[in-house]
């Protein structure tokens, strides 16, 4: 490009109140966008690092998430005594038998939501590392006790230490605050498997989780429960695989919305750019003129107001950037569609997003650039210069 | 020798269904270092014959040959090369581009040459200076008198060092003494650096200046031409 930067880019100055409102429009697609996207990456993010790479999580098959899994004792006892299940030093199969419920509590800014509980053995605690006590007391095992994970306790009004809540018929008490790493766990209540089951009179667990003793067999197993009569209904899965696949519908959805309403605000930013364009092109036609009867090209003209529509957008995108990475570090929380409850995470921004919102930017840009800048290129040079 | 050789042009335009003449079978001889006037009323056809000349509008029959170029037959990207490297234009309201200073409006024809950025430096200085606006070179056009304006753009016109000025009402917008000051430029420029110029005008203190005068009339080139023996 022959026409120096200097002049697209006071131009781009010089009319402070359009240029303004063109990238404000642009930023606001482009917010929408990274807003929408950085929602879904924390999910995605938060559920992909719940649970272990050595553990096996069974679910019944077909069962759209834990609490819609039934596993009866039978079942259990044989899952625990297959070879796969990995052993404690003492020589017991390092398997927790899980049962999870929801149930509703309000919440600190107003309303309700579903809590999960999930009902535990000793042994959650061995084959879960990364759950550790902050506050108070780990729950009694044989008594109505209850856990609640650090983003639950900032949530929700009524499960500070010493608070009861009623689950069941019962009045349960919270003993203690656990930290889950950033987990999903995190958005969870955890209590005694054996008290739950008895509360709320079921006889079959939700989940099973465990140990295993080779991570690398979790498709032989698999293979091992197709082929058992008395299994085949279930299936095992990585622990960590199965709750990061729970977070595809919650975030797809979030990021199907998201590209659905930036779509319909990025035809407004797109009609505003043009406008925009075409009231500069309009404003410029006798320095457009000037300019090619001094001998610049059509291309060049092209290119020089193609650029300028292509600044406002970048401008916008970078704006639109800065804003949405304030969010970073800010906690939400909305319904997991799989679990039907409260999962808390962190807005993530990364490089994928920020690329991606740069191609939608470059898009408005050249979209709403082409038509005013192909008119300045097209201009006949005696009209342009008769606009004087 | 010949600089501009205009063969029996004929130009019209056409408006829905009707055709306009502008301009019918000119033919117009002008040569190298000559300045020269064109004269006539107002849709008389003079600023399309100029633009003709100077390759900004084409001709719809006849030949137009400048400094041995057929400029009728080049393509649109040949003809916007040629007029960087051979035309200096001036218009009657200066042109000058608001957003940059006047270094940098004297510098815009030279970067279309592969001139380093500081042989484009002393081309734009010695410019200014042939003008005597070389203390004025970092100030914007709305900082500039009319006058001033119309100095500038002859700076930028010879920048490039082309043979050809055209200059359509160089004076139409400055007052008597800054037409004057302006006149006398084209004048230098004519004579000190051997340019060929051709200007419209409607000033006949303006086409005073020229060597030759010619009248246009209703699209016609009216025979016979005056000439200033003192310009």
């Amino acid at each position: 490009m022959k026409i120096p930067f200097k002049y697209i880019l006071r131009n781009f100055y010089s009319r402070k109140l359009t240029t303004t409102a063109t990238v404000l429009g642009m930023t606001l697609v482009v917010v929408v966008f990274t807003v929408a996207f950085m929602m879904g990456m924390g999910i995605r993010k938060t559920l992909s690092v719940t649970g272990s790479e050595n553990n096996a999580l069974v679910v019944r098959k077909s069962s759209q998430g834990e609490i819609s899994s039934i596993i009866n004792r039978e079942v259990a006892d044989i899952i625990s005594s297959l070879p796969q299940v990995a052993k404690s030093s003492e020589g017991k199969p390092l398997i927790s038998t899980e049962p999870v419920v929801i149930f509703i509590q309000p919440k600190k800014g107003g309303g309700v939501s579903n809590l999960t509980v999930r009902g535990v053995t000793p042994v959650a605690f061995q084959i879960r590392d990364n759950i550790k006590l902050v506050e108070g007391k780990t729950f009694g095992f044989g008594s109505r006790e209850l856990i609640v994970g650090k983003s639950i306790s900032k949530r929700f009004n009524g499960v500070a230490i010493g608070d009861k809540v009623k689950l069941a018929g019962d009045m349960w008490t919270i003993v203690g605050v656990f930290d889950a790493g950033g987990s999903g766990f995190d958005s969870e209540v955890w209590g005694d498997s054996e008290q739950l089951l008895s509360a709320f009179q079921r006889t079959s667990y939700s989940t099973i989780t465990f140990r295993l003793s080779d991570p690398k067999q979790i498709e032989q197993l698999k293979l091992q429960f197709d082929a058992d009569k008395r299994l085949k209904q279930f299936t095992p899965e990585i622990e960590r695989t199965y709750f990061s696949k729970q977070s595809n519908q919650t975030s797809g959805f979030i990021m199907g919305l998201g590209v659905f309403i930036t779509l319909f605000i990025m035809v407004g930013a797109i009609i505003g750019a043009m406008i925009t364009m075409f009231t500069a092109v309009a404003n410029r036609t006798t320095e457009i003129g000037t300019l090619r009867a001094l001998g610049f090209t059509r291309g060049s003209i092209l290119i020089s107001f193609l650029f300028e529509s292509l600044l406002l957008s970048v401008v916008g995108c970078v704006l639109g950037l800065l804003i949405s990475s304030t969010m970073s570090s800010m906690e939400v929380s909305t319904i997991n569609f799989q679990s039907f409850s409260e999962i808390a995470f962190n807005f993530t921004l990364n490089i994928y997003i920020v690329l991606g919102a740069f191609a939608f930017s470059i898009f408005m840009g050249l979209v709403g650039g082409f038509l005013p800048s192909w008119r300045a290129s097209r201009l006949k040079i005696i009209e342009a210069l008769r606009a004087a | 020798m010949s600089a501009i050789q205009v063969d029996k042009i004929a130009k019209t335009y056409s408006r829905d269904k009707l055709v306009v003449p502008v301009l019918n079978d000119v033919t117009l001889s002008i040569n190298e270092g000559e300045f020269v006037a064109l004269m006539g009323p107002s849709g008389s056809g003079k600023t399309t014959l100029l633009n003709i000349i100077a390759g900004i509008d084409r001709p719809t029959s006849g030949r137009v040959s400048v400094l041995g170029t057929d400029i009728a037959g080049l393509s649109e990207s040949e003809l916007a090369k040629w007029r960087a490297r051979t035309v200096g234009f001036i218009f009657q309201f200066y042109n000058l581009i608001p957003v940059l200073t006047a270094y940098e409006n004297v510098e815009l024809p030279l970067m279309l040459t592969p001139l380093t950025k500081e042989q484009r430096k002393q081309q734009v200085e010695t410019a200014l200076r042939v003008v005597g606006l070389a203390d004025r070179m970092n100030h914007s056009p709305n900082q500039l008198s009319g006058g001033q304006q119309q100095r500038v753009a002859i700076a930028r016109a010879i920048a490039t060092d082309p043979d050809i000025i055209v200059a359509d009402e160089p004076t139409g917008d400055l007052d008597k003494v800054s037409a004057n000051e302006i006149m006398t430029l084209l004048e230098r420029l004519n004579k000190e650096f051997k340019k060929t110029i051709v200007m419209v005008t409607h000033d006949p203190s303006a086409a005073e200046r020229a060597h030759i005068v010619r009248h246009l009339e209703k699209g016609d080139l009216l025979p016979g031409e005056e000439r200033h023996e003192n310009a």
